[in-house]
């Protein structure tokens, strides 16, 4: 309507191994959006990343972006994954890391010209990577490595980027870091954001959806419609509580309450 | 050195030591030394074979090391132990080592199959050695890119959908090439580490992937031409000359990024967080 | 019966010293075979073959028994390779094949030398493949000798071992020198190693050594029975070889008769082959799980022999 979709999610479903990992999940991400695939290790995030990447068979449902099926989106989805496992010995910059990221899909040879060359230097600049772009890629730290991932997924400006859980494995104040730069580099390039995470509260200030996935069901709109206890209950099978507190949210199970699946760091039991 | 037929033999090892210094930057980047090291015992089997029914030694390299790659590497992907491999790696050189009992000239004939012979490839072979290099070289700079994200970053090669499976299948089809052409030279047994040793010490010496590729090439020039004087002049078997070579060419690359380190300040380390 | 035993086998006295040096040379492979692959060190033991080519190589050039040269060798790789804390990590992957691709390029030397020096023939295909028919028979002592050392070796220290290889901090915590019981189990690779290296030749000992160990982990879940099983398994597997390569000679009038080492490669390769397919899995596993008893120590490793088979 007022946005354009960038990517429509309907009615998918995933077996695996014999398990439903997905049940019906529906969602979509708008143009410019900042969406948060919230939901604990396990629940299927990943699954559904690589579901929307092409990577994974559905069962049921149908994926689109950009209004067209998937198997004609082109280089409209950029993809960080968590991690690379790099040798610190290999022979490869993080400037010619992010350079792959215009052109590995071509073939042959050719050097590359000022424009492509500016280009990475621009964008290693807008990720704050300057300081190490002529740094080998192996010997990067983590937050450092997922800057120079970022700027790879970016440089081919794609419509949407998809980040599989950038914020696991990094210190607290990395990950303000990360977010503020997912955020200031987003709105600047014009990309729409889908982010998994099992942790919702460093995502507050700058979601302007939510997924919430659970059980292999989600529910999507803005956090003001999602993190609410009767949505979140129904979701879950039990009932949960949500309280807000110093403007961050903290999910609660009723004691006795099976609370495997809800996220770790917003799980009480309430005396 | 110089004269006659060594012509021949100077050139055949040039090839040898471009394509061997080409696949190897990209066998050490992906970490396919195991394939590296078993594809030749395929190789050694299918020469020490077609010596024995008469055919043209390069085809039985040829079909047997195409072979032995699409079935490590098919053998690879679905996750099955190293025990197999290791065992179909020595199945092969036995079954060379049968091959060759039933020829005449059983101790040479393993003796340079095995360890390399500077006239490893004969004139008639020249022209179908080169094609098969410039067939390698083209191949290598067509996927040059693919192979190198799929290389360090398969996950975001299949995400982009450059297909990590496909890129795979031909590399390996690309070693197969190589080994058919280099195993005459070097010998089944030490094309290995020349496919290893110069890329191995060349990633030490630069940081970029185009340098260190060149790099590659030109240091195993220099352990090829190296070798094949020596071994004129010696008598001694090329594949000791080159085991030599490759491991000092390790030992100088390790050595110069230790040292590399070692200069980097502290201050400069602790700055970048 | 004359099929299958061709004239003069039995008799044949190079194929009496063939049938005891395979015979014990494949029963200490299969015993050291199996903790190995229970440890995870199946690339170390390939990594000692190479070195104990050198040393077969280099021993034959100074006139010395390919034997010593084989295990003296190994041993010193051995020790060499605990020093460096050689594992199965890809850093050191590059690293230890670029070694042994030098000791390898050595081996050649040695050869290469032996053969124009001596000008005997036969050194390279005797050094890496065996030549079991031309054993010295005087031999036949000093093997035994290496093998019950190295077998009261690996019984002395096969609680604290096996208990190491489930988990180094629990073995500590119970006392166990665990860099002094690791040690010892590679100076037991080695003389295993340097055993089946004048079996079946230095380059193909890999399979004697892992072979019948893995083929029997396939079949058996508990160790104590594949230990026997790969015992059996070897020394059926070398007796088989010796006999067809005997036989070899006759099947063609002017052929020159087949290596022993092919026929004992392809007997372990093809027995490896089979033991996946599921009827056999079944069939032996059934039998020989319901035989024999198990202590809880074996029992404990089993889980981790399956990771590696």
């Amino acid at each position: 309507m007022s946005a354009t979709s960038i990517l429509n999610v309907e009615g998918v479903s995933v077996t695996f191994a014999g398990r439903r990992i997905l049940d019906d999940v529906s969602f979509e991400v708008r143009q410019g959006e900042f969406t948060g695939l919230i939901g604990s290790n396990g629940v299927g995030k990943t699954t559904l990343l690589r579901a929307i990447l092409g990577l994974q068979r559905l069962v049921a449902g149908e994926i689109r972006v950009n209004g067209a099926p998937l198997t004609q989106r082109g280089r409209s989805l950029g993809y960080v994954p968590q991690k690379v496992l790099l040798d610190p010995d290999v022979p490869m910059r993080a400037w010619d890391f992010v350079a792959l990221g215009l052109d590995a899909h071509r073939y042959g040879f050719s050097r590359r010209t000022k424009e492509q060359r500016d280009l990475v230097d621009q964008m290693l600049h807008d990720v704050d990577a300057d300081r190490f772009a002529n740094a080998r890629v192996g010997s990067l730290s983590g937050g450092e490595q997922q800057r120079v991932l970022i700027a790879h997924a970016l440089i081919s400006q794609p419509t949407l980027l998809l980040l599989d859980e950038p914020l696991a494995n990094l210190d607290p104040r990395s990950v303000q870091e990360i977010v503020a730069l997912l955020h200031r580099v987003a709105s600047e390039h014009q990309v729409a954001v889908l982010l998994s995470a099992h942790e919702m509260n460093a995502l507050l200030p700058v979601m302007d959806r939510i997924v919430y996935l659970t059980n292999g069901r989600a529910a999507s709109g803005t956090t003001e419609e999602v993190v609410r206890s009767e949505v979140l209950s129904a979701l879950y099978g039990h009932h949960v509580d949500v309280l807000k507190l110093h403007g961050r949210v903290l999910v609660v199970a009723e004691p006795g309450q099976e609370d495997r699946d809800i996220p770790q760091h917003e799980t009480f039991t309430v005396t | 050195m110089f004269s006659g037929f060594m012509v021949n033999a100077w050139l055949i090892s040039t090839v040898v030591a471009i394509i061997a210094g080409v696949v190897g930057f990209f066998v050490v980047l992906r970490g396919s030394s195991f394939q590296a090291h078993a594809i030749p015992n395929g190789a050694f089997a299918g020469a020490a074979g077609a010596n024995l029914i008469g055919v043209n030694p390069l085809i039985g390299l040829g079909v047997f090391s195409l072979g032995a790659a699409l079935s490590i590497g098919r053998l690879s992907r679905r996750g099955r132990s190293d025990v197999v491999t290791a065992l179909a790696l020595v199945m092969m050189l036995a079954l060379g080592a049968a091959f060759i009992s039933q020829s005449t000239q059983y101790e040479p004939q393993i003796f340079s199959l095995l360890f390399g012979e500077i006239l490893g490839v004969s004139t008639g072979q020249l022209l179908p050695v080169v094609i098969l290099g410039l067939v390698c070289i083209t191949a290598v700079a067509v996927l040059y890119r693919r192979l190198l994200l799929t290389s360090i970053a398969p996950e975001i090669a299949a995400s982009q959908g450059l297909r990590p499976e496909r890129i795979e299948t031909a590399f390996l089809i690309v070693i197969a090439c190589a080994t058919t052409m280099t195993v005459p030279v070097v010998g089944a047994l030490l094309i290995f580490t020349l496919m290893i040793g110069p890329p191995a010490a060349a990633r030490c010496f630069s940081n970029r992937p185009e340098v260190a590729l060149a790099l590659s090439v030109v240091i195993a020039l220099v352990t090829v031409w190296a070798s094949l004087a020596c071994s004129f002049s010696t008598n001694w078997p090329v594949g000791f000359f080159v085991g030599a070579f490759s491991a000092t060419w390790f030992a100088l690359g390790m050595a110069y990024a230790a040292w590399r380190r070692s200069r980097r300040s502290p201050r400069e380390l602790g700055a970048r967080t | 019966m004359r099929l299958i035993f061709e004239p003069g086998f039995f008799s044949n006295a190079p194929v009496h010293t063939a049938f005891v040096i395979g015979a014990v040379s494949a029963i200490v492979s299969g015993i050291v075979g199996v903790v190995t692959v229970v440890r995870g060190q199946s690339f170390a033991g390939h990594a000692l073959t190479d070195v104990a080519t050198t040393g077969g190589a280099g021993a034959s050039l100074w006139g010395i028994s390919p034997l010593l040269g084989f295990i003296g060798a190994g041993v010193f790789g051995a020790g060499a390779m605990d020093l460096a804390g050689v594992q199965r990590a890809r850093g050191r992957d590059l690293a230890t094949g670029i070694v042994l691709g030098a000791a390898t390029g050595l081996s050649a030397l040695f050869l290469y030398l032996d053969t124009t020096r001596s000008a005997s023939t036969g050194v390279t295909q005797q050094i890496l493949f065996g030549s079991i028919f031309t054993l010295d028979p005087s031999m036949i002592p000093l093997v035994v000798v290496l093998s019950v050392v190295t077998l009261a070796l690996i019984s002395w220290i096969y609680r604290p071992l096996l208990l190491s290889s489930l988990s180094a901090e629990l073995a500590s915590a119970r006392g166990v020198r665990v860099r002094g019981v690791g040690l010892l189990f590679m100076f037991a690779l080695a003389i295993s190693v340097g055993l089946s290296s004048i079996a079946i030749g230095s380059v193909l000992s890999t399979a004697l050594l892992i072979g019948p160990a893995a083929t029997s982990l396939r079949l058996t879940k508990n160790v104590r029975n594949a230990l026997v099983l790969a015992c059996v398994l070897g020394v059926v597997s070398t007796w088989l070889g010796v006999l067809f390569a005997y036989d070899s000679y006759y099947w063609n009038p002017s052929s020159r008769g087949l290596p022993v080492s092919f026929f004992i490669v392809a007997i372990i390769f093809l027995s490896y082959l089979v033991s996946g397919t599921p009827l056999i899995r079944r069939v032996i596993a059934r039998r020989v799980d319901a035989g024999r008893s198990s202590a809880r120590s074996a029992r404990v490793t089993t889980s981790r022999a399956e990771e590696v088979v």
